[in-house]
């Protein structure tokens, strides 16, 4: 009993040394222990990886592919072989659910943080320069208010068929950018006025270069938390226009699509429908905690991503 | 208040006209009628092919700019052009706008209200379980697409009725078909058909109002002036009301405007699925049979519904802060 006791005391004058000689947190510590005291979003966190790992590996553990058919069953229920069952058609439901999984994932990804990009670079260019790129950029944001992205995509949607599925990510970006865009311009806005914006332009640094190095990072916080955020939306969005069949093609699959084909006999035959719904709504979830909690940690900035985006609407 | 509001219906007429515009020349860059025709079985000969879509105004060989100048001239005369099959378009459109209005009106206005009245109840009761329920709940909510919470919805139903042993909410048409009765039988009739689809619709309307009603709330429940009118000597529950409340439902105003047009995806989906033979239903078919003036219609139609929320927001803004009135 002695030796665990010894330990426990040298464990404890060891953080006991931090407080006595006060070094200064790094801001990414600071952030990563507000985080993890967040259950939640820890749990997201967990969640997403398991995710993650279950598209990416998961396919290698059974020896079915999602392209292939098992022509001696049809329809039949999580047996051994078919771990989540078998359509209409002989495909098997745990191979295809994964790489609907994988493929959203990868969708939901791609999209936003190209969308986060794109946001970033157009409302830092807005909100420094002001004036007429200021007030185009109003207009294409109210313009999306008019036309929901939805119907724009739909509308879109046989221009890439046939292609390349990075034409789809594309273009979910492409009209996914506007809102974020409007919060990132009113925090450029008010970053213009800072010291060492006017430090630097008086030391004649070009203006682009003050938007990477001096505007950008300084609004890393909202991005970033803007970014997560936006993987939860682009990953519905990208389902809901599989789900029409305006989205991935086939033979490919997506969540969507999958729950498409099981909608109808989601009764008679829940496996084909289960799975693919339950994935789709954990990972969103997982996804929206997460970046709940990054909004949280990141707390000082996000007080005023969040002031002008409640305003943005006026 | 008058000056600004015609200041904003005239913004709002000139969004309309671009989004219009830009959605019936996206519609007809895009979409492939002649497409559909050659699908046909026995395929028709390409000069008849050709006639059709001259008579359409959906021939491919026209140039762009001449084919968005006949349809242009067209609506700016009442005349939306005609459908694939050779039916006006306004026609059609009658006959689907008031079942989405009917979906979307009495969804919005549940949805709001419910969320408005959840935010409230867990922002005064911040940490306690409600609130905490009520927090989950709506993340659950809002992580579910609206397909997917529209077939839950319906698999619901589905038990109910087996339970109750009858059709207690029946979840396809708008009606049932060949009922007879008095009006009240077919009242009841339509009430017992809008419960699961207006439910689909309330449900992600709701959750994404109380959030944002919590916050505002939250934001209120600190603030001086409350703590003054309680200092007067009024009680909390009118106080938080009174002073709180009408703070706190601003922002609201901005965000009734602002979901209109997810309400308006949402609708597609809705209807999809139950079996409403309205506006979101025949968009997903008219891209199907890339049915360009259809199309078009649809996207004046949404246009409108959300300029239609957009006026209402501002009037909202306008009754609850009167520093707006100027």
């Amino acid at each position: 009993m002695a030796a665990p006791e010894t330990d426990f005391v040298v464990a404890e004058e060891d953080t006991a040394i931090p407080p006595a000689e006060p070094v200064a947190l790094s801001r990414g510590r600071i952030v990563l222990r507000r985080f993890r005291r967040r259950r939640l979003a820890v749990a997201g966190l967990v969640i997403l990886l398991f995710m993650f790992a279950l598209a990416f590996i998961g396919p290698h553990l059974n020896s079915w592919g999602y392209k292939d058919k098992d022509y001696e069953n049809f329809l039949t229920g999580p047996s051994a072989t078919h771990w989540f069952g078998t359509t209409q058609i002989g495909s098997d439901v745990y191979a295809q659910t994964l790489r609907g999984l994988q493929k959203s994932l990868v969708i939901g990804l791609l999209a936003a943080v190209l969308s986060t990009g794109v946001a970033g670079v157009v409302g830092a260019t807005a909100g420094y320069f002001g004036g007429w790129a200021d007030r185009v950029l109003m207009w294409c944001v109210d313009l999306l208010l008019v036309l929901p992205s939805f119907l724009i995509l739909a509308i879109t949607s046989p221009l890439f068929h046939g292609r390349t599925w990075l034409l789809f990510v594309i273009l979910l970006a492409a009209f996914n950018w506007m809102v974020t865009a409007r919060m990132v311009r009113g925090l450029a806005r008010s970053l213009r006025e800072r010291e060492f914006v006017t430090a630097a332009e008086v030391m004649g640094v070009h203006p682009l270069r003050i938007i990477t190095r001096h505007l950008l990072p300084n609004m890393a916080s909202l991005l970033i938390i803007d970014a997560t955020l936006n993987v939860g939306g682009t990953i519905i969005a990208e389902t809901s226009l599989s789900y029409f069949g305006f989205g991935v093609q086939p033979p490919d699959v997506s969540l969507g699509t999958i729950i498409a084909d099981g909608t109808d006999s989601a009764m008679s035959f829940p496996w084909l429908f289960y799975p693919a719904g339950l994935m789709l709504i954990l990972t969103v979830m997982a996804v929206a905690f997460i970046g709940d909690g990054l909004r949280d940690a990141m707390d000082d900035a996000a007080g005023t991503a969040s002031g002008s985006g409640a305003g943005a609407g006026s | 208040m008058g000056p600004f509001l015609l200041r904003r219906i005239v913004n709002y007429l000139v969004l309309i006209t671009i989004a219009t515009c830009l959605g019936y020349l996206l519609a007809a860059a895009s979409l492939n009628p002649r497409e559909h025709f050659a699908q046909r079985q026995p395929p028709p000969p390409a000069a008849v092919v050709d006639r059709t879509l001259d008579a359409l105004n959906l021939n491919d060989k026209t140039p762009l700019p001449e084919r968005f100048g006949h349809w242009a001239g067209g609506v700016l005369t009442g005349d939306l052009g005609r459908t694939i099959d050779d039916s006006p378009v306004s026609a059609e459109m009658g006959r689907r706008v008031g079942v989405t209005v009917r979906l979307v009106v009495i969804g919005t206005a549940t949805g709001a209200l419910a969320g408005v009245a959840l935010g409230f109840v867990s922002a005064i009761r911040q940490y306690r379980p409600s609130d905490h329920a009520v927090t989950f709940l709506s993340f659950l909510v809002l992580s579910t697409p609206v397909f997917l919470l529209a077939v839950l919805l319906k698999i619901g139903a589905v038990k109910v009725n087996q339970a109750a042993g009858t059709t207690l909410f029946p979840y396809t048409n708008e009606t049932t078909p060949g009922l007879s009765g008095g009006w009240l039988h077919h009242l009841t009739d339509r009430a017992q058909h809008l419960v699961v689809p207006t439910l689909s619709l309330m449900l992600g309307q709701a959750a994404l109002f109380s959030r944002y009603q919590r916050s505002a709330m939250l934001d209120v429940l600190g603030a001086d002036y409350i703590r003054t009118a309680r200092a007067t000597g009024m009680r909390r529950g009118p106080a938080l009301v009174k002073h709180g409340l009408r703070t706190a439902l601003i922002p609201m105003a901005t965000l009734f405007a602002y979901q209109m047009g997810l309400l308006l995806t949402g609708v597609t989906f809705t209807e999809k699925i139950f079996g409403w033979h309205g506006m979101g239903e025949w968009f997903v078919d008219s891209i199907n049979r890339a049915d360009v003036n259809a199309v078009a219609a649809m996207v004046l139609f949404t246009a409108v519904l959300v300029l239609i929320a957009g006026l209402a927001s501002d009037l909202a803004h306008a009754l609850l802060d009167p520093r707006v009135r100027v």
